[in-house]
């Protein structure tokens, strides 16, 4: 592992059984992604994307192959252990938003900082989301925000435990064009600021192009793995 | 930890109201708890306090006999201050204008009875009236009754007595001892004046004795035990009455206590169903949580924490509850306690309900929580992932659900005080819940299978709605025939005594007996009798007696041997047996052959035994047996055994002789007539106490009055407490509406978008729990049904007959309406807002 790598897959298959037999989702999969360097996974439904995305955050095991989070080997590790390495090291942004609807963005925000435990600077918080423009929503609910702006509560939400890795899961897939783009400035903006390694899987191949590296997965192999030059 | 409290917090903020309400579904059944704890320990604690004023003495002696010399000196020789009394039942005759007559139980007394507690009158100080003359005191209810004032004259007998006052309490009994025949108190030297007790009348003399405080009354009892038996003396000491109240207390407040108990069960199901809707709508959460870092332990601990606060809250109002209902209790049971009491309240029972309370809504509230261990991250990404969390594998699944099968027979036993009613408890309220979640397995199926096509559209989206995934069959079936259950079978077992007596005197059967009456007044009566229009249908002479030995043992000799098996009542009372030549219509022979006539000369005569005395005793056809007929000894042989109806209005006895034997033996007799009405009844009465003083009537509208008064006494207790587990059964129902309302806004919204009018959706509401509710209802009285034909051949050993159909059928639209009313009700506002307005709030 080079000292810069910060996520290293090998040879990662994932088999799902099902009623009507084994599932292979992903089979022999690997690449390296250094510290600080943005990354798109493309591919048509079904090839295996979400699954690969899953793995690599730690949120499922894999059937074999190693997933190497920040030098730790989280195939081997406990649930538990995944959650603390996520907690210390990994930020999400989901499709669909994944706010917790009883808390409000503000308190949304601070979660992964309070699960942490110790003092939880809420001027953080603060910070974020006024930094994503949301200064004024602080103690709205998710109900109360438009798709945009509770897309925008998870991206202050994935940054608040300053995580070395961001995966989004098609992060615009649910806003129009408009808040789309803007929302994407926002997590490259937010990524170069803050040095993050960013994971993006898309089905946009405009928004994978602005990332410095895609992996094309087809049938749950990779088929391309090509630099952007962005 | 601080995360934890405060997310648990946080979480509850869209669903606080439901969850209240979810909680609610324990409160009554700590209440229940609660309030009968507290009974108990306040009647623990009167006992403990009153205790002497229980008997008003140290020590009461009692025989059924008239005292012989011998008798009188051993009493003489105990010592002590001794006050004495007489008493029997006789025929009250009320002055002008009401010229009735009842039946009451003379309590003739002489000294100072009672030496502890208070003979408590109206006016005060009646009492002494007592010491002298013709005065009585007679029982409040019957001066309310008859419209007595003091001053007032009534005749017992040939004599006639002036009314001191009205009792109002007396050491010793409870006031529902004397529902039946009323109490009269009279000085003991006026009884002969009455004329009522001659040669074989049923009477029974009490000793009552006071001795210095040092002086142990346990021991001398304790000593004296074998010569009481022998001179067949019953005996009654301040711990022996602690004893039998302290057990019947116990027994009626484990009765009570498992059916609260029953309640706070059902109750817990209720907040487990509730729990496990929460959680599987909170499912995204615990895996968003899961994503941002928390552990499976601190999203567990989140809802956890939740279940253990709904318990508390339930568990806490319930506890609040139970103390305003255990100051009602006590004025619910005071006819049945032999002693007054000043209330307190029970903190310690407060605490012990709240404590049930809180550990059964916290292990049931578990089992659905244990799903939130085992959610995936993964749920974020894909909602596939929320199926096969591996509960059913889950081993503390299973240890959970031993641990609450654990506690069930665990507090129905510590409940029952004997473990076999425990165990026999836990297993019906299993049996009665596996019944009924059987029985809505099979409906949902059966709706699946058999929902008819041509039904209407919202006639079949609401039967649907019976199997569909996440619907409330089973719960809603449990809960709603479970109250069913417990309500019917309370009023069908009331109903079961009744009839039964109504049955003894229906079909032209006797419905008045005259008891006392003596040799030469039964040719005159009869003819009273007959000339009033109600002949005499059945007479019995009755000789009264003891068994003397069995099998060549002396009674007293089986009485002192502790190996014995025979109980000792067998062996103690004293028998009424009659003579005759045949077999009345309520018997049959049921082994050897029954002798119409002694032989003369025969060395042992061939008597009839009753079936189940004869297992007492232990005799079989040819056993020998020797009676004392007062003061004679009569050697006999069992020469058939009979199965008898008891049920009957009529003289049954548990031995009869042939003819020929004991003819002339000191007797009474007893006379059955029909009195066609009420009024035939109570003219006929008057005329015989009017002519035989000392005859004293029994008449079965007498006796049916009076069980129905107690058993409505006693039985609202019950139902009272009963009412708790079906209010439990509405608290669930109307939680369990709420818990499906989120799903149940989405389908009528998309109903109402795709065209369904407000009134299609409300029918199919309605369809559903009509059917929920007539089923529930119909499954409970079911059950009802046979617990009360169980009830009655187990345990009352009566005929069973066929309840009424109309309490069945009111009791199961009643539950029905109720269901309808609270679904519909529940689900009020579904309608109310604009399709678009719902699906935002959906998003």
């Amino acid at each position: 592992m080079s000292v810069q790598s910060i996520l290293k897959v090998q040879h990662l298959t994932k088999i799902y059984a099902t009623a009507s037999g084994s599932l292979t989702v992903l089979h022999g999969v690997g690449f390296d992604l250094s510290a600080g360097c943005t990354c798109a996974i493309v591919g048509p439904s079904g090839s295996g994307k979400t699954t690969l995305l899953g793995l690599c955050a730690g949120l499922d095991q894999p059937t074999a192959g190693t997933v190497e989070l920040d030098g730790r080997d989280i195939g081997r590790l406990t649930e538990d252990e995944r959650a603390l390495i996520r907690n210390e090291c990994v930020g999400f942004v989901f499709q669909n938003f994944q706010l917790i609807p009883t808390l409000t963005a503000r308190e949304n925000v601070l979660v992964p900082l309070e699960l942490r435990g110790g003092v939880v600077r809420e001027q953080d918080a603060v910070e974020l989301l006024a930094r994503v423009g949301l200064g004024d929503r602080l103690d709205h609910y998710p109900a109360q925000l438009s798709g945009g702006e509770q897309q925008r509560v998870a991206l202050a939400r994935a940054f608040s435990n300053r995580p070395r890795l961001l995966f989004c899961d098609e992060p615009t897939g649910n806003l129009d064009d408009d808040t789309a783009h803007a929302m994407v400035d926002l997590i490259f903006g937010l990524n170069r600021e803050r040095g993050t390694t960013l994971v993006l899987v898309t089905h946009n191949l405009d928004l994978a192009r602005r990332t410095q590296r895609i992996l094309r997965l087809r049938g749950g192999a990779v088929v391309a793995d090509e630099p952007t030059g962005a | 930890m601080g995360f934890i409290f405060k997310m648990a917090w946080r979480d509850t903020r869209a669903s606080r109201r439901r969850l209240l309400l979810y909680s609610l579904a324990i409160v009554l059944g700590v209440a229940a708890l609660v309030a009968v704890g507290a009974l108990r320990d306040n009647l623990r604690g009167a006992i403990e306090e009153q205790t002497k004023g229980l008997l008003g003495a140290d020590l009461v002696v009692t025989s059924r006999a008239r005292l012989t010399p011998e008798v009188e000196t051993f009493i003489k020789g105990l010592g002590g201050e001794q006050a004495r009394e007489t008493a029997f039942n006789s025929m009250l005759v009320l002055p002008a204008p009401q010229r009735g007559t009842r039946l009451v139980y003379v309590r003739a007394i002489e000294g100072g009875f009672p030496f502890y507690g208070e003979f408590t009158t109206q006016p005060a100080g009646a009492r002494a009236a007592l010491a002298h003359g013709l005065n009585a005191v007679l029982e409040e209810s019957l001066l309310v009754q008859f419209g007595l004032a003091v001053g007032d004259k009534v005749r017992l007998g040939s004599a006639e007595f002036i009314v001191a006052g009205a009792l109002q309490k007396v050491p010793g009994e409870s006031a529902a001892v004397a529902t039946l025949a009323p109490r009269v108190f009279i000085p003991l030297a006026a009884v002969t004046g009455t004329g009522l007790l001659r040669e074989g009348s049923l009477s029974r003399h009490r000793t009552y004795l006071k001795f210095p405080r040092e002086f142990d009354v346990e021991k001398l009892v304790a000593d004296l035990r074998g010569r009481f038996r022998e001179l067949r003396l019953g005996f009654d000491t301040v711990e022996e009455r602690k004893r039998e109240l302290g057990q019947s207390i116990r027994n009626v407040n484990s009765f009570l206590s498992l059916v609260g108990f029953a309640s706070l069960f059902l109750g817990a199901i209720g907040v487990a169903s509730a729990i496990h809707a929460h959680i599987s709508q909170k499912l995204p959460t615990v895996a968003v949580l899961r994503c941002l870092g928390a552990s499976a332990r601190t999203s567990f601990s989140i809802y956890l924490l939740q279940g253990l606060g709904l318990g508390f809250v339930g568990a806490g109002l319930g506890a609040l509850l139970g103390l305003a209902v255990q100051v009602a209790l006590p004025y619910l049971v005071k006819d049945f306690l032999p002693f007054t009491f000043e209330f307190f309240i029970s903190w310690a029972a407060t605490g012990r309900g709240f404590g049930a309370g809180l550990v059964v809504c916290g292990l049931f509230a578990l089992l659905p929580l244990l799903q939130v261990r085992r959610v995936s991250p993964l749920l974020t990404l894909r909602s596939a992932f929320a199926e096969g969390t591996g509960l059913r594998r889950d081993p503390w699944r299973y240890a959970l659900l031993l641990v609450i099968v654990a506690l069930i027979f665990g507090f129905a036993i510590w409940q029952a005080e004997r473990w076999q009613w425990g165990v026999g408890f836990a297993v019906a309220l299993l049996a009665g819940f596996g019944v009924l979640a059987g029985v809505a397995k099979l409906v949902a199926w059966l709706a699946r299978r058999f929902t008819p096509r041509q039904l209407p559209f919202a006639w079949r989206q609401g039967l649907a709605n019976l199997h569909r995934p996440n619907n409330r069959t089973v719960l809603l079936l449990v809960s709603l025939g479970m109250g069913t259950f417990l309500m019917l079978t309370l009023y069908l077992t009331h109903d079961t005594l009744l009839s039964q007596l109504r049955l003894a005197g229906g079909n032209d059967r006797p419905n008045l007996m005259l008891f006392d009456i003596q040799d030469d007044q039964v040719e005159p009566l009869k003819k009273l009798l007959a000339v009033g229009g109600t002949p005499v249908r059945q007479q019995a002479a009755i000789v009264t007696m003891r068994i003397a030995a069995l099998q060549g043992r002396p009674a007293g000799e089986i009485l002192k041997d502790t190996r014995s098996r025979i109980p000792s009542w067998t062996l103690r009372r004293e028998y009424r047996s009659t003579y005759r030549g045949g077999l009345s219509d309520t018997e049959k022979v049921v082994a050897g052959s029954f002798t119409a006539r002694a032989e003369p000369g025969a060395a042992r005569v061939p008597v009839s035994v009753e079936e189940s005395l004869a297992r007492d005793l232990q005799l079989g056809v040819g056993d020998k047996i020797d009676f004392d007929v007062q003061g004679v000894v009569m050697p006999a042989v069992v020469g058939s055994l009979r199965q008898v109806d008891w049920q009957r209005m009529q003289p049954n006895f548990f031995i009869v002789f042939p003819e020929g034997v004991l003819e002339s033996a000191p007797k009474f007799h007893v006379v059955a007539l029909r009195a066609a009405t009420p009024a035939d009844s109570a003219r006929v009465q008057q005329a015989v106490v009017r002519e035989f003083p000392n005859v004293s009537a029994i008449d079965l509208a007498l006796i049916m009055q009076t069980i129905d008064g107690v058993y409505a006494k006693a039985s609202f207790v019950v139902q009272f407490l009963a009412l708790f587990t079906v209010v439990t059964g509405v608290v669930v129902l109307a939680g369990a509406v709420l818990i499906g309302r989120h799903q149940r806004v989405r389908e009528s919204v998309l109903l109402r978008t795709l065209g369904a009018t407000k009134a299609q959706v409300n029918r199919i509401i309605l369809a559903e729990y009509l059917a929920l509710g007539t089923l529930g209802a119909a499954v409970g009285a079911l059950l009802a049904v046979g617990a009360n034909w169980a009830l009655a051949h187990y345990v009352f050993s009566l005929k069973w007959v066929n309840p009424s159909p109309l309490v069945l059928l009111t009791g199961w639209a009643a539950v029905a309406v109720v269901t309808v009313v609270t679904g519909l009700l529940s689900s009020r506002g579904i309608c109310d807002h604009p399709p678009l307005e719902v699906l935002r709030q959906e998003t």
